[in-house]
C-alpha cells in the first residue's frame, strides 16, 4: 500500500437541476480535473456512483457515457451502487486500487438527478434499498425508517419523544445555519429564514400572518411542517436534490509533483449490514461502528483527533446516532450535545460545516463525493464564513439503505 | 447445495398466518425470514420450524407519506418475537392518531396482508401484519 492524496475536487451547485445526469457529472469532473493541474486524458479510470439512473432517465450503465462526455470514450468507468452511500463507495475503491500501485491516477464520484422522479415515485425507488421482499411489502419509506429509530431511541434512552423532537429540531437549524455559508448549498437560508419568508408571503397575499414565538413553535406547527413518518416532519428531512461531485485520486509522489496542499486519504471503511430487522436495536449500528473503527485503525487516530466530520443527516435523528456510533459522544448524549451547541462550528467537533444532506441537499450517487469536497476544502482552508479554524483532520460517514452499506472516510492535510 | 426454506415456501405458509423459520443444531438460534445459514453463527445445520407467531413491539412509525402504491396512513412496527428474532410488519387495527410511545411493549400476533405486485415487485407480495 502507497500513500494516496485527493488533487482536486469539483461539485455542482446543488438544487433542482435541468441537466442530465451525464452533464452534471461532466460539469464536476472537469472542475476537478482542472483545479488538479491535469486533462482527461491523464485519468486512467473513473469509479461512478449512480442508483436511480435507470428509473430517473431510464438510462443503465451510464459510466462510460460519462467518461466519453470528458473525452476519453475507452478509459474503464465503472458504476459502484450502495445507495445512499455509492460516492464513497466508488471512492474507496478508487482510492484502493491507486494504494495498490494499479493505477497513478483516477477519476471518483457520482451524479444524481433524483427529482426527474416525483415524490410518490422517488419514495418507491429509495424503498428498493431496504429487503423488498422481507420489509418492502409492509410500505416501509426512508423517512419511517428513522422514523422508528427516534421511536427505539427516545425509548431506549428515556428521553421524552417532545424533548428528543426539540433537539433533534436543533440539528435542522444548525445545518441549516451552516448550510447558508455554503454557495453550492440547495437551501441557503437559516430556519429563520424561512419562517421570515412564510411571514412576508402571507402579508403580501393579506392571508392570516403566522405568529410562531421562536423556531421550536415552528417546528411544531404541522401546518407549515407536516408530519411525514412519526414523529419525522418535514424539516426533520433532508431534501430530494439533483446534483453532482468529483474528485480526483493520486499516488503520493504524483500528488505532490501536481499541488501544493494535497490532501491525504488517511484511513477509509466500509461495512455492511442485512435487513433492517435483523440489526435489531440499530441505534447502535454494527455495520457503522465495525466501519469506522477501520478507518480509525488505518489512519492511526481516535475519534477526538477529528476536527470536522461530514456526516449522514438524512434525518435529524440520523445524525445524532452517526454521531455516537462514530465515537464523538457516548451513546444517548449526542441529542444533548446538540443541544449544548457541542456540534457548531467552533464547538467539540464541527458536524456538517457544509450544512449537511439537510441543507446541502442529498443526490444519494454524488453525496458521498460531495462530502469529501466539503472536508478538503476545509483541510485547505477555502471555506470561508463556515471555516473550522485550523482543521487539520477531518472524516466523511455516508449511509446507504437501512445501514445496509456504510463508508467511512479520514483524510489529513499532507502538507 | 439447496436452499431449504425458500421464500416462496415462507410467504406459502404466512399466507396461511403460520411463521415458518429455521433452528439451528449448532447454537440453538432462530433465524426468521430465511437465510442460507443460520443468522446467529452461521451454522449449516438448519431445521424447519413453525414459531410461534407472537412477540412484543420494539419500535413502529405512522406512514403519512406513502410510497407509490400504499395507501397512507398506515403503521409499520418491529416485533421481538418470543424465540428471539426481530421482524417488521404492518401493525393493524390501531388508530393511526392513536399510536402513541406506549404501543412500545404491548405484545402483538402475526398475521397476513396480500400486497398486490407492481411493475418493480417480482409478482404479488406478502406483507406481516401484527394485531394487539
Amino acid at each position: 500500500m502507497r500513500e494516496v492524496a485527493v488533487v482536486g475536487v469539483g461539485m455542482t451547485r446543488f438544487g433542482v437541476s435541468e441537466n442530465t445526469n451525464v452533464e452534471m457529472f461532466s460539469e464536476a469532473a472537469m472542475e476537478a480535473i482542472n483545479e488538479s493541474n491535469l486533462e482527461p486524458k491523464d485519468i486512467e479510470a473513473l469509479f461512478f456512483g449512480n442508483v436511480f439512473g435507470s428509473h430517473e432517465e431510464g438510462q443503465a450503465n451510464m459510466a462510460p457515457f460519462a467518461v466519453a462526455d470528458i473525452g476519453v470514450p475507452n478509459i474503464p468507468a465503472t458504476r459502484f451502487e450502495g445507495a445512499c452511500a455509492s460516492g464513497s463507495v466508488a471512492v474507496r475503491d478508487a482510492f484502493i486500487w491507486v494504494a495498490s500501485g494499479y493505477y497513478d491516477i483516477v477519476l471518483a464520484g457520482g451524479t444524481e438527478r433524483v427529482l426527474a422522479m416525483d415524490t410518490p415515485a422517488a419514495t418507491r425507488a429509495f424503498a428498493m434499498c431496504s429487503n423488498s421482499y422481507y420489509e418492502g411489502p409492509a410500505g416501509i419509506t426512508f423517512p419511517g425508517v428513522f422514523a422508528m429509530l427516534a421511536h427505539l431511541y427516545s425509548h431506549k434512552y428515556a428521553i421524552p419523544l417532545p424533548k428528543l423532537k426539540e433537539q433533534m429540531a436543533m440539528v435542522a437549524i444548525k445545518n441549516h445555519h451552516n448550510g447558508k455559508l455554503n454557495p453550492k448549498a440547495h437551501f441557503q437560508a437559516t430556519i429563520r429564514d424561512l419562517m421570515e419568508a412564510r411571514i412576508a408571503r402571507a402579508t403580501q397575499r393579506g392571508q392570516p400572518v403566522p405568529t410562531w414565538a421562536d423556531e421550536m413553535e415552528f417546528f411544531r406547527d404541522i401546518k407549515v411542517n407536516p408530519m411525514i413518518a412519526d414523529p419525522l416532519q418535514l424539516y426533520d428531512c433532508c431534501p430530494f436534490t439533483d446534483g453532482a461531485a468529483a474528485l480526483v485520486l493520486a499516488s503520493i509522489d504524483k500528488a505532490r509533483a501536481l499541488t501544493d496542499k494535497p490532501v491525504l486519504v488517511a484511513g477509509v471503511g466500509q461495512c455492511s449490514a442485512g435487513s433492517l430487522a435483523d440489526q435489531k436495536d440499530y441505534t447502535q449500528m454494527k455495520s457503522r461502528i465495525l466501519s469506522a473503527k477501520q478507518a480509525y485503525t488505518q489512519a492511526g487516530i481516535e475519534p477526538p483527533d477529528v476536527d470536522l466530520c461530514e456526516l449522514h443527516d438524512c434525518f435529524t435523528i440520523a445524525e445524532i446516532v452517526a454521531m455516537e456510533c462514530l465515537g464523538f459522544f457516548e451513546f444517548g448524549q449526542g441529542s444533548r450535545a446538540v443541544a449544548r451547541g457541542e456540534t457548531e462550528i467552533g464547538g467539540k467537533i464541527a458536524i456538517n460545516p457544509s450544512g449537511g444532506l439537510k441543507a446541502v441537499g442529498h443526490p444519494i450517487g454524488a453525496t458521498g463525493a460531495r462530502q469529501i469536497y466539503e472536508v478538503v476544502k476545509q483541510l485547505r482552508g477555502e471555506c470561508g464564513e463556515r471555516q473550522v479554524a485550523g482543521a487539520t483532520i477531518g472524516m466523511t460517514d455516508t449511509l446507504g439503505g437501512d445501514a445496509g452499506t456504510i463508508c467511512n472516510i479520514i483524510l489529513r492535510r499532507g502538507w | 447445495m439447496e436452499y431449504k426454506l425458500t421464500h416462496k415456501a415462507y410467504t406459502a405458509a404466512l399466507r396461511e398466518n403460520r411463521l415458518l423459520g429455521l433452528k439451528c443444531n449448532a447454537c440453538g438460534g432462530y433465524t426468521v425470514p430465511p437465510k442460507k445459514v443460520c443468522i446467529e453463527c452461521a451454522g449449516e445445520d438448519l431445521d424447519i420450524v413453525e414459531l410461534r407467531g407472537q412477540g412484543e413491539i420494539r419500535t413502529f412509525t405512522v406512514i403519512r407519506v406513502a410510497s407509490e402504491g400504499f395507501q397512507a396512513p398506515y403503521i409499520v412496527g418491529i416485533i421481538e418475537l418470543d424465540e428471539g428474532p426481530w421482524l417488521m410488519g404492518n401493525i393493524i387495527g390501531v388508530n393511526c392518531d392513536e399510536a402513541t410511545m406506549d404501543m412500545i411493549g404491548r405484545r402483538v400476533k402475526l398475521g397476513h396482508a396480500v400486497i398486490p405486485g407492481d411493475k418493480f415487485s417480482a409478482g404479488e407480495r406478502v406483507a406481516t401484519t401484527f394485531s394487539l
